[in-house]
C-alpha cells in the first residue's frame, strides 16, 4: 500500500478529472455562477438587509457551499458514466481505494476554489468582514474534505441512474447535516458572531472527514464492482 | 390541566399506523402467496 | 438467486425451520405465537398506559404519551441497527437473505421513526408550547435518521440487478448509520455550546413511580414483539417478491426458448 502506485493512481485520476473539468468549463460557467446566484437570492429573500445578512453570513455561506457541492459531485460522475470511464477505471487495474482518493481529491480541489470565491462573494454582497483567518481556513479545508469524501461515495452510487438529479441531494444533504452545523459554527466563531469554541468544531469536522474517508476506502470497491 | 386530547391523538396515531401496516403486510403476503408455488416458499431454510 | 445462497446457518428468527405452514399466506406457527402475544400485550399496555398508571408529578397526564413515544423511538433505533447488521453481513457473506433482512427492517424502521417523531411532536406541543424544538438533540437526530432512511428506501426502489441493488443499499445503510452518532453529537453540542439556556429538561424524571416504570417496560416489550411479528411477515413478503421476480424471469426465458424452438420446427 505504501508504495508509490497508490498515490500515483490517485493523482492520475484526480488530474484527469480536473483536466476534464477545466476543459468543459461547466464548473466555471455554471457551478460558480450558481453559487454566487444563491448569495444574491439570500439577499432578496432576507430583505436586502445588510445587518441580517452579516449576522447570518456563516449559515448562508455554508448552505451555498453545500448546494454547489451537490452540483460538483454530480458533474464529477456525469463525466464518468457518460463515457463509460468507470469501466475503464476498473479495467485499468487500479485499486478502488486509489480511485476513491483521486475522485474525492478532484472534488476537494474544486470545493476549495468554490469556497474562496464564495468568501469573496459574502464579503462583497453581504459586506461581511472576514476575520479569524486561521480558524476560517482550517475549518473550510476539513469541511471540504468531509463533503468530498461523503459526496464521492454517493456520487458513484447514483452515477448513471435516471433519478440521480433528485436522489443525490436527498441522500447527501441529510448525511452532511453535521458538516453544515459544524462548519457554520466554526465560521461563526471565526467571524465573532457566536461566542463558541470554534476549534472544537474544527476537530469535529476533522473527525467527520476521517470517518468518511475511511468508509470510502473500504466501500468504494463494492460500489465500483457494479456495472 | 388535562391533556387528554393530545394523549388520544398520539395513541390513535400509533394504533392507526401500526394497524394499517399490519393489515397491508398480511394482504400483501396473501396475494403474493397465491402466485408463488409452495416449493419456493422455503424462506427459513 | 439459488437456494444455496439463502440459508446462512442459525438463521432461525423464531420461526419453524420448515416454513410455509400455511400455503395461502405468510403466517406460520411462529408468527401466530408472536401475533397473539402482541395482541395480549397491547391490551395490557392500553390498560396500564391509559388507565392504571398514575399521572406524573411534573408532567401530569402527558406522561402517558411516553408509553408510545419511547418504545417507538427505541424500535426506530433497533430496526436501523438490524438494518446495519444485515448490511454488514450482506457485504461479508454476499447472501440475499441478509439483504432482505436489512430491507425489511429498514421499512419497519421508517414506520416507527415516523411514529416516534409524530408522538414526540404531539408531546412537545403542550410541554414546550411548540411542535418542534431544535434544542432537543434526540428529536432532531431522529428526524435526520428518518430522512436518511427514506433515501435508503428510495435507493432500494431503483430497478437494478439484484446484486447491484443489494450492494448499493448495503453501503447506503452503512453511510447513514455511521452518521447517526455524528448528527446526534453535533446537534447536542450545537445547542449547548450556544449561550441560550436550553430550558428543556430531560424527557423523563429519573425518580419515576414504579408502576410508571413498569408500564414503560411493558411498552418496550410489546413494541418489540410487534416488531418481530412485522419482521417475520415483511421478510416473507420480500422473499416472495424476490421469488416471483426470479420465477417470472425464468418463465419468460423458458417461454422465449419454447418460442424459438417452435419457430425453428415450423420453418
Amino acid at each position: 500500500m505504501a508504495d508509490g502506485t497508490f498515490v500515483n493512481d490517485a493523482a492520475l485520476v484526480a488530474a484527469k478529472d480536473l483536466r476534464l473539468e477545466l476543459r468543459s468549463r461547466v464548473a466555471v460557467s455554471q457551478v460558480v455562477p450558481f453559487a454566487v446566484l444563491l448569495l444574491v437570492i439570500f439577499g432578496f429573500a432576507l430583505d436586502g438587509d445588510q445587518t441580517t445578512l452579516q449576522r447570518l453570513t456563516s449559515g448562508l455561506y455554508w448552505v451555498a457551499v453545500l448546494f454547489a457541492a451537490v452540483l460538483i459531485v454530480q458533474r464529477a460522475f456525469a463525466v464518468e458514466s457518460d463515457d463509460g470511464v468507470r469501466d475503464a477505471l476498473r479495467l485499468a487495474g487500479m485499486r478502488p481505494a486509489s480511485v476513491f482518493v483521486g475522485k474525492a481529491g478532484a472534488i476537494f480541489v474544486q470545493l476549495i476554489v468554490l469556497e474562496v470565491l464564495l468568501g469573496v462573494g459574502v464579503a462583497v454582497f453581504f459586506g461581511t468582514t472576514l476575520t479569524g483567518w486561521g480558524l476560517l481556513i482550517a475549518s473550510a479545508v476539513v469541511a471540504a474534505a468531509g463533503i468530498s469524501a461523503a459526496g464521492t461515495l454517493y456520487g458513484v452510487l447514483t452515477a448513471g441512474l435516471r433519478v440521480k438529479e433528485s436522489l443525490l441531494p436527498m441522500l447527501l444533504l441529510p448525511v452532511l447535516a453535521p458538516v453544515l452545523i459544524g462548519a457554520t459554527r466554526a465560521m461563526g466563531a471565526a467571524l465573532g458572531d457566536v461566542a463558541v469554541d470554534g476549534w472544537s468544531w474544527f476537530n469535529f469536522l476533522a473527525i467527520f472527514a476521517l470517518i468518511y474517508v475511511a468508509l470510502g476506502l473500504f466501500a468504494f470497491g463494492p460500489l465500483l464492482e457494479e456495472s | 390541566m388535562s391533556n387528554w386530547g393530545y394523549i388520544i391523538v398520539g395513541w390513535s396515531a400509533a394504533a392507526g399506523v401500526l394497524g394499517a401496516y399490519a393489515v397491508r403486510l398480511v394482504t400483501r403476503g396473501r396475494s403474493l402467496s397465491r402466485r408463488v408455488p409452495p416449493e419456493r416458499r422455503r424462506w427459513m431454510g | 438467486m439459488t437456494d444455496t445462497t439463502t440459508n446462512p446457518p442459525g438463521a432461525g428468527m423464531g420461526a419453524p425451520t420448515r416454513s410455509g405452514d400455511d400455503p395461502r399466506n405468510t403466517a406460520s406457527k411462529g408468527t401466530r405465537v408472536f401475533g397473539i402475544l402482541s395482541l395480549i400485550g397491547i391490551g395490557w399496555l392500553v390498560a396500564l398506559g391509559l388507565g392504571l398508571s398514575p399521572d406524573d408529578q411534573t408532567q401530569g397526564d402527558l406522561v402517558r404519551l411516553m408509553y408510545v413515544h419511547v418504545p417507538s423511538a427505541w424500535l426506530a433505533y433497533l430496526s436501523f441497527g438490524v438494518t446495519a447488521m444485515g448490511s454488514i453481513m450482506y457485504l461479508w457473506k454476499r447472501s440475499e437473505w441478509w439483504d432482505l433482512v436489512a430491507a425489511s427492517s429498514a421499512e419497519i424502521g421508517v414506520l416507527f421513526t415516523g411514529l416516534a417523531l409524530v408522538t414526540g411532536m404531539i408531546w412537545g406541543r403542550p410541554t414546550w408550547g411548540s411542535y418542534w424544538e431544535w434544542g432537543d438533540a434526540r428529536l432532531v437526530t431522529t428526524l435526520v435518521l428518518f430522512l436518511m432512511f427514506l433515501g435508503y428506501l428510495a435507493v432500494r426502489r431503483i430497478p437494478a440487478d439484484t446484486h447491484v441493488r443489494s450492494r448499493r443499499s448495503a453501503i447506503v445503510a452503512l453511510i447513514a448509520v455511521v452518521d447517526i452518532p455524528l448528527v446526534h453529537f453535533s446537534v447536542k453540542w450545537w445547542r449547548t455550546l450556544h449561550q441560550e439556556a436550553t430550558v428543556l429538561s430531560s424527557d423523563f424524571d429519573p425518580k419515576i413511580d414504579d408502576l410508571m416504570l413498569f408500564t414503560l417496560m411493558v411498552g418496550l416489550v410489546v413494541f418489540t414483539l410487534v416488531y418481530v411479528w412485522f419482521m417475520l411477515h415483511r421478510f416473507r413478503v420480500a422473499w416472495l417478491e424476490e421469488q416471483l421476480l426470479d420465477h417470472s424471469l425464468a418463465d419468460a426465458i423458458e417461454a422465449r426458448r419454447a418460442e424459438a424452438v417452435g419457430t425453428g420446427a415450423t420453418t
